[in-house]
């Protein structure tokens, strides 16, 4: 156990920060939907997420036992610092965007979790557990939007194809993996991250294909990794108006 | 209250005697208590006074997620961010309750959101006034979801059924979140900074006289008051349930160590309420006709948020064509 703890937090804030940062561009959707039918689905999927990323930063809080909570990893932490994949911190965009971004994480969230619902570690397979049932329900959202926009109408479909011309670069971050967690799912600990990639590469093809969207040639690595806390000049502005009060009164109750 | 002026278009309300019998039939229907439901003859009148309250009243929830939707991004803490997400998730839903209630009289969603949009039509004015800091979602909470509880709990008894009944789904919710706007509130004064104690007083400074605006005009300026009463569409008038929320707050104010923007608030033993001082009528009605602080911005947000999504809905409509199509061929 003691091999693997500093591991163990860094995958639990990679979880953590995907669920938080997601969640928060999800925030920024308040009032601007397209229907109020999706003003709820996404304030309900966005609040899900940070549910989950709660979860995920009190076990990491426990492990780490330096005196820092849940809010503290989740508000008073730089860019440098947070672990989350570069396609969640990208804007919103239009309804494509969104929803591409949605579908492409909703696919990976979905088969990382089912994967650790049967972790070794029965911390994280309780938290994988009760994650799984919203996520087969953001899954089932994303994606049947992904259809709607591009077997939908000739505007619908460009938006959709521009939206994954734009989001495909980042896909190679959010499925590779790395020592660490090749360390943990050795340990049966963490999800594998092959095996990840590829239920997710089959559920890509399966839903683009009903869709009638070509699958791009997979991604490749472009010298950021969010994993290591090098993002996108996107996250440092995401986090500013984020952390503003915690940062800002840094002894305060709220 | 979310619908604060509404327009009966009765000049004077008519006695029995002058009703043909179908009205006297609605009104002796009204006088028993019992509910009026969609198939049920009902005046025009009654019919389109209806449509334009709930239709307010819709309205005001959806654009009432905006001033919260400001702070949604910047919630201090985890929990007080979830807390804020799930209670705009509630005022989306209170929109499509009450828009389907408003459907069941023969309107049109899309028809009255456009009024919403080209200005026609009217929401509280309470939700014109920018949200500044972050005890304004404490304050929002405790005295905006206040004032809409005491007067939705008197319109769960209001005569038109599918009204009431969505009145008796919100106040459910609504409780829960002026419990929890309360609760920021009590926090900041409790375990709070200077700063923090500072930002609630402030809060409370800006929205107190917005929150007692939310009752609609005085009685003696309400002449669409009596016809919504004789209706039963209305249950207490607008200075009674003005009262009623001051009555219950200021103890709630004096709990929490702060003061109303208000010298002339005093305890009055002989009536047995609370005393306050004049309302600014000439800034109810301002803002009332668009003129307030964020009328403007309120209304882009709204507007855009639909024109940009038009695309979004025709391709769902199309979808759903084409998939139907499929269906039958196989």
């Amino acid at each position: 156990m003691t091999d693997n703890k500093n591991d163990l937090i860094e995958y639990l804030l990679r979880l953590g920060d995907n669920a938080l940062v997601n969640g928060q561009r999800l925030c920024e959707w308040c009032g601007r939907a397209p229907a109020l039918e999706e003003e709820m689905a996404l304030m309900n999927v966005g609040l899900d997420l940070v549910g989950q990323a709660r979860n995920w930063y009190e076990y990491a809080a426990e492990l780490l036992a330096d005196g820092r909570d849940a809010d503290q990893l989740a508000f008073r932490r730089d860019e440098r610092a947070f672990r989350n994949c570069l396609l969640v911190e990208q804007p919103n965009g239009d309804y494509a965007v969104t929803t591409a971004k949605l579908f492409f994480f909703d696919a990976w969230h979905l088969h990382t979790l089912k994967a650790l619902s049967a972790s070794r570690d029965a911390r994280i397979a309780a938290i994988a557990a009760k994650g799984l049932k919203e996520v087969t329900y953001h899954l089932r959202r994303s994606g049947e939007w992904v259809e709607r926009l591009g077997d939908g109408t000739e505007e619908s479909r460009r938006r959709m194809l521009a939206a994954i011309d734009e989001l495909w670069r980042f896909t190679h971050d959010l499925l590779a993996g790395d020592e660490i967690q090749q360390r943990l799912a050795g340990a049966g600990i963490a999800a594998d991250a092959e095996s990840v990639a590829a239920a997710w590469q089959a559920s890509v093809e399966q839903l683009f294909e009903r869709a009638s969207l070509p699958v791009p040639q997979p991604a490749s690595y472009f010298y950021l990794d969010g994993k290591r806390g090098l993002h996108t000049e996107h996250l440092g502005i995401l986090l500013a108006e984020m952390q503003f009060l915690q940062r800002a009164y840094p002894d305060a109750t709220w | 209250m979310y619908a604060q002026l509404v327009e009966t278009g009765v000049k004077r309300v008519k006695s029995l005697e002058e009703m043909s019998p179908e009205e006297r039939a609605f009104q002796e229907r009204i006088d028993a208590e019992i509910k009026i439901e969609p198939k049920n003859w009902m005046p025009d009148a009654y019919r389109q006074t209806l449509i334009r309250q709930i239709s307010q009243h819709a309205h005001s929830e959806i654009v009432g997620m905006l001033p919260e939707g400001n702070w949604v991004t910047r919630a201090p803490t985890l929990k007080r961010k979830l807390q804020l997400m799930a209670k705009i998730q509630d005022e989306a839903g209170h929109g499509m309750y009450l828009y389907s209630a408003m459907e069941t009289l023969g309107a049109d969603r899309d028809a009255e959101i456009e009024k919403l949009h080209s200005g026609k039509a009217k929401y509280s004015s309470i939700f014109n006034y920018p949200t500044l800091n972050w005890a304004d979602m404490g304050a929002v909470g405790w005295l905006v979801d206040g004032a809409a509880i005491v007067n939705q709990v008197v319109l769960q008894r209001t005569s038109y059924g599918p009204y009431s009944r969505a009145m008796i789904r919100i106040c459910k919710e609504e409780s829960f979140h002026q419990r929890q706007g309360y609760e920021i509130l009590l926090t900041m004064m409790r375990h709070g900074t200077q700063a923090q104690k500072d930002m609630v007083q402030d809060a409370i400074n800006r929205l107190w006289w917005p929150a007692l605006m939310m009752f609609g005009p005085s009685d003696a300026d309400s002449p669409n008051s009596a016809q919504s009463m004789a209706w039963k569409i209305k249950r207490m008038s607008n200075d009674d349930l003005r009262q009623r929320f001051i009555d219950q707050t200021v103890p709630q104010l004096e709990f929490l160590g702060c003061t109303a923007p208000d010298p002339d608030l005093k305890w009055n033993e002989e009536r047995g309420h609370y005393d306050f001082g004049p309302i600014n009528w000439q800034e109810f009605y301002d803002v009332l006709k668009g003129n307030g602080p964020c009328n403007r911005e309120r209304i882009a947000t709204r507007r855009k948020a639909i024109e940009d999504g038009a695309w979004v809905r025709e391709a769902a409509v199309a979808h759903a064509a084409k998939r139907q199509q499929k269906q039958k061929v196989a």
